[in-house]
């Protein structure tokens, strides 16, 4: 019995997880606008990684094919790197002198 | 009384701490460009202390003996000569108003590769002999050369050939602008970038002597004596504007244009803490 409902709680889980990951054009838009506006933030901080530009890159030719489920996913990919390297230009500003030779 | 006389000696403890710590801190965040070139020095003799002084020009070369005995070998016919006869040959052609680069130099151009860059007051900037080349070119008429590419690389070859031996000899006036351009020069040089999270001294003062995939890493002290260089690797020569760039993408950074401020002042960090070393450029690199 107990397995049962087990069985049915993670069979619910994966219908649900499915229908959430069917994402449309609008969430690609959203998705990559965030990771775009993320993305000059940097710029304006002059730490912007290749990486972000690849994976903006990807989320973009997948978008225009049409696979938005890969889309979102690249952007928000693109997004996390961006926000990665506004951290590090941020921390940075102070840390640098951990380093430096004295 | 006992907790009372407790408080005070903690008290005191705690003032004498900050007292003792409050210089420290200050000294940590005054500039001194020249403690600042007397302890990079020290760093890598103390590191190194089989290579003289003078020999960390030539790079990773200078590194192990097997190393040494390559580029021995290698300048008997150097990769970079193409470039120094052509650089020759396009530093006396004439533009066509009739003007040279010799007419935009002190000294006509020759033997002067150790004073760049320079802090320009009037300006309030840095700067870089291939920045001043290209404003030559264009204060004559002629379109600028790119940074990264072989032109400019030929044209400061033989400028450097020209002061082969002259040691580095880089000023900072008496103007806070120019000790701010040195300040930010040295955090761009510190400053963790790119997905790698590396700073130019992650591998330069860090790991000097170490591979990195292929390559051994070169000091960072007389590092820009030796540009511009040929590098196997890029089966070319390559400006320091180069170098710089292509450092900043293989850590996964998107480079800043050649000649941006932050390149202009790296460059006058690194060339200031290198003062005295000799010029040895053009150099060769594996």
């Amino acid at each position: 019995m107990t397995m049962t409902r087990v069985f049915a709680a993670a069979a619910l889980l994966i219908a649900n997880g499915g229908s959430a990951f069917a994402a449309s054009e609008t969430d690609y838009k959203a998705a990559f606008a965030a990771a775009e506006a993320a993305n000059k933030e940097a710029g304006a901080l002059r730490n912007q990684w290749t990486t972000t530009a690849a994976t903006l890159a990807a989320a973009k030719k997948a978008g225009d094919a049409g696979d938005f489920d890969t889309a979102v996913a690249q952007a928000r990919e693109a997004e996390a790197l961006a926000r990665a390297s506004i951290f590090q230009a941020t921390s940075e500003k102070e840390r640098w002198k951990d380093m430096e030779i004295r | 009384m006992i907790l009372r006389l407790a408080i005070h000696a903690a008290s005191a403890a705690v003032a004498f701490g900050l007292l003792a710590f409050a210089p420290a801190a200050h000294a940590a965040d005054s500039v001194d460009p020249v403690a600042d070139a007397n302890a990079f020095k020290k760093f890598f003799t103390d590191k190194f202390p089989k290579v003289t002084l003078k020999d960390f020009v030539n790079g990773p070369y200078s590194m192990s003996e097997d190393l040494h005995r390559q580029w021995e070998e290698k300048e008997e016919f150097p990769p970079y000569e193409f470039a120094l006869e052509a650089g020759k040959e396009m530093f006396a052609k004439p533009f066509k108003n009739g003007k040279s680069y010799a007419d935009c130099f002190p000294n006509k151009g020759i033997g002067i590769r150790q004073n760049y860059p320079y802090f320009d007051e009037k300006e309030g900037k840095v700067i870089t002999l291939e920045l001043a080349l290209n404003r030559c070119r264009e204060a004559n008429g002629e379109a600028p050369f790119s940074y990264v590419k072989d032109e400019m690389a030929a044209l400061t070859a033989y400028m450097a050939y020209t002061s082969r031996g002259k040691p580095m000899d880089i000023k900072i006036p008496n103007d806070p602008r120019a000790l701010e351009a040195y300040q930010k020069g040295k955090e761009y040089f510190y400053t963790r970038r790119g997905q790698l999270n590396f700073s130019c001294a992650t591998c330069h003062v860090q790991s000097p002597g170490e591979r990195i995939r292929a390559e051994v890493l070169a000091p960072a002290l007389g590092i820009l004596n030796a540009m511009p260089i040929y590098r196997s690797e890029w089966s070319g020569m390559g400006t320091t504007s180069r170098r710089f760039t292509t450092c900043n993408s293989q850590i996964r950074g998107v480079p800043l244009n050649p000649q941006d401020d932050e390149y202009r002042n790296l460059e006058y960090y690194l060339s200031y803490v290198s003062n005295g070393l000799p010029i040895s450029g053009p150099g060769a690199r594996p």
